[in-house]
């Protein structure tokens, strides 16, 4: 304390002079700034333009190398439908990263409910409507298991999603017996685990239910986590767990929500990667966590939480099927394929890095 | 007598081997400014977050208005009408100020799009906060949607004062509100305790700013080593007195200090 003064009950002398003083008040001037603090500033309000340019980009190159080829309504109809299934795991995944955390099980809570639905439906008599409703339930259940491990036993989401990943794999092949179910059996006992594979003819696009719901679970996260108060608090969550819980979020009850959602959107994903693959494979999607997260970092979604928009990592996901469509259209080895994305990926986290540091 | 506010019996938080509260006592009159005083690390954040729900306490009995509390979330007080403005402001950085001002107490709108659909009433969160920020002149107004991280340290804390002042009905706690504010930045806030006073609203104020406690308090309570040292009426004491007994150099009359 270095203020000692006279006692004084006049208020503060060196004060007065603030009647005679400049009123306006505190502004938000924007002088003008050079293009690259502009440009900062424009991603940092709206860190999605990355992944939205880079995707347009990529399109246009891959168009103009590859032809068309690679612009037939087909072939982006069939980007679209590749991605899907990924593109639902990064929709969970997202979920999950907004709140600053990070989920390696998404792709095995997916196949695990695949699975179960099967299994009930195709080999034990129950109706398929129940052996979905099933998967639907324990997809639900599976992230709430990751959820009151980070919540309540608090443990950081990295190691539970790791233990979980390895548990759920092993439950799936037990369940399976390591064995696929083959696309006549479904058809026969259970057609209605392959509905999202149809689809609607458009000109030479086909266009498969799957995409669609890709599409639709995205607008509905979207809707969640942007116009009402749930999403506003899992923002506020992964931005400063701490403050969010003095500001009066109940941060557990929320983070628990979270999970539990992102594992019923993977059950989602699991029922549409039964109509995508056509069979029922416990070792399919073995990359699929990865490559969520893969989707979600392109998307420009930031894994320290809190920042980006879920729509990038739809954009994350499509990015990833151009270039892999592209490169291989145009005739490249598949191994360039992959060293792009990793130098994507590279890219997007120094990017949300640099975006991170604005200031005032 | 008049009942207090607020009414602190022997409260007692350790944190691991550190006793941060030491059986300490608090009281708050109805219409009046208490301010707490005291070294850093004595315990007034911790007096603070006992009060708000934010920690909870080891021992002892807090009332709000003669009934006995025992809040387990800073959500469950501010229901109660204790709006907080703590030390580290408790902002969302990434988020605007709007949603910041109304985190945890959204507002949704009406019909089946607000309880069905659960949709926010932004336009109404909007006007709302540019009407609170106005009425403490801290920020310009069409900027509501900027997000928090680009302003001030004084443009926050504006933030974090108004959030208080629009949702607290009972009590107003200000843990160093005015420490990362400007000369006229304090001014307002002052200003604004002063105004939030003449409502009726009773305030808590944590400050190291000696001037502004003995401008605006009408009883200084003292905290030293974890609990409540003495209560002094800033009229008949000196600053040099508050800061002498706080730092241990002088013992006010009266009062003998545990060791
Ligand atoms: N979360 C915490 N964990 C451990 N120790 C803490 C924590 N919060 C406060 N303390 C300790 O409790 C004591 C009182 O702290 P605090 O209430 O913040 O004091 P003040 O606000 O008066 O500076 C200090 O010794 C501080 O180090
Ligand atoms: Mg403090």
């Amino acid at each position: 304390m270095s203020d000692t003064t006279q006692p004084t009950r006049k208020g503060q002398e060196f004060e007065q002079t603030l009647d005679a003083s400049d009123k306006t008040v505190a502004s938000f001037e924007h002088e003008s700034r050079g293009f690259v603090d502009r440009l900062q500033h424009a991603l940092h309000s709206n860190p999605t333009l990355v992944p939205v340019i880079v995707l347009i980009g990529a399109v246009a190159v891959f168009g103009l190398i590859a032809g068309g080829k690679f612009f037939s309504a087909f072939n982006l109809s069939l980007i679209i439908q590749q991605v899907s299934i990924i593109g639902i795991l990064a929709a969970a995944q997202s979920l999950i990263v907004l709140t600053a955390g990070i989920d390696l099980s998404v792709a095995a809570i997916m196949v695990l409910m695949a699975v179960i639905a099967g299994n009930l439906s195709v080999y034990m008599g129950v109706p398929p409507v129940l052996g979905l409703l099933a998967s639907f339930v324990g997809g639900t259940a599976a992230g709430l298991m990751n959820g009151l491990l980070v919540t309540r036993v608090k443990l950081p989401p990295f190691i539970t999603t790791l233990g979980t990943w390895s548990i759920f794999y092993a439950l799936n092949l037990w369940l399976s017996g390591a064995q696929s179910i083959r696309s006549q059996d479904i058809d026969a006992n259970a057609s209605i685990l392959k509905f999202f594979g149809n689809n609607i003819a458009l000109g030479g696009a086909r266009i498969t239910y799957g995409s669609i719901l890709m599409v639709a679970v995205f607008a509905v996260l979207w809707y969640m986590l942007n116009k009402t108060a749930w999403g506003r608090h899992v923002y506020a969550i992964g931005d400063d767990k701490d403050s969010a819980e003095l500001a009066g979020i109940r941060t557990d009850r929320t983070l628990l929500s979270v999970y539990a959602l992102s594992g019923f959107v993977c059950a989602i994903a699991a029922w549409a990667s039964i109509g995508r693959v056509g069979s029922i494979s416990p070792q399919a999607f073995y990359e699929g966590n990865l490559q969520s997260i893969t989707a979600v970092v392109i998307g420009g979604i930031s894994l320290f939480g809190g920042r980006g928009s879920i729509m990038g990592a739809l954009f994350g996901a499509l990015i990833v099927g151009v270039f892999q469509s592209g490169l291989r259209l145009a005739g490249v080895d598949v191994l360039w394929q992959v060293f792009a994305i990793g130098w994507l990926i590279i890219f997007a986290v120094a990017i949300d890095q640099w975006i991170r540091k604005v200031s005032a | 007598m008049t009942q207090p506010v607020i009414k602190a019996r022997g409260l007692v938080k350790r944190y691991g081997k550190v006793t941060a509260l030491d059986h300490c006592d608090f009281d708050l009159m109805p219409g009046e400014i208490v301010a707490v005083i005291g070294d850093n690390g004595a315990g007034k954040s911790s007096l603070i977050k006992a009060i708000s729900g934010a920690v909870s306490i080891d021992a002892g009995t807090i009332e709000l208005e003669g009934k006995p509390i025992s809040f387990s979330s800073p959500l469950e007080a501010q229901d109660a009408g204790i709006a907080t403005v703590y030390q580290t402001l408790a902002l969302s950085p990434a988020l605007s100020i709007v949603d910041n001002m109304f985190m945890g107490r959204e507002i949704r709108k009406e019909g089946i799009a607000g309880s069905v659909f659960r949709a926010l009433d932004h336009a109404k969160m909007r006007e709302i906060a540019r009407e609170k920020l106005s009425e403490l002149g801290l920020m310009t107004i069409q900027n509501i949607d900027q997000p928090v991280e680009t302003l001030s340290g004084g443009q926050r804390q504006g933030v974090a004062v108004a959030r208080a002042a629009a949702f607290g009905s009972k009590v107003i706690i200000l843990d160093e509100p005015t420490a990362a504010l400007g000369v006229k930045e304090s001014r307002r806030v002052l200003e604004l305790i002063l105004d939030v006073r003449s409502r009726g609203i009773p305030i808590i104020l944590i400050s190291h700013n000696m001037p502004h406690v003995f401008e605006v308090a009408d009883k200084i309570h003292i905290h030293r080593l974890g609990k409540r040292l003495c209560v002094i009426d800033p009229k008949e004491y000196s600053m040099s007195d508050a800061v002498a007994f706080m730092t241990g150099a002088k013992l006010p009359e009266g009062a003998v200090e545990a060791a």
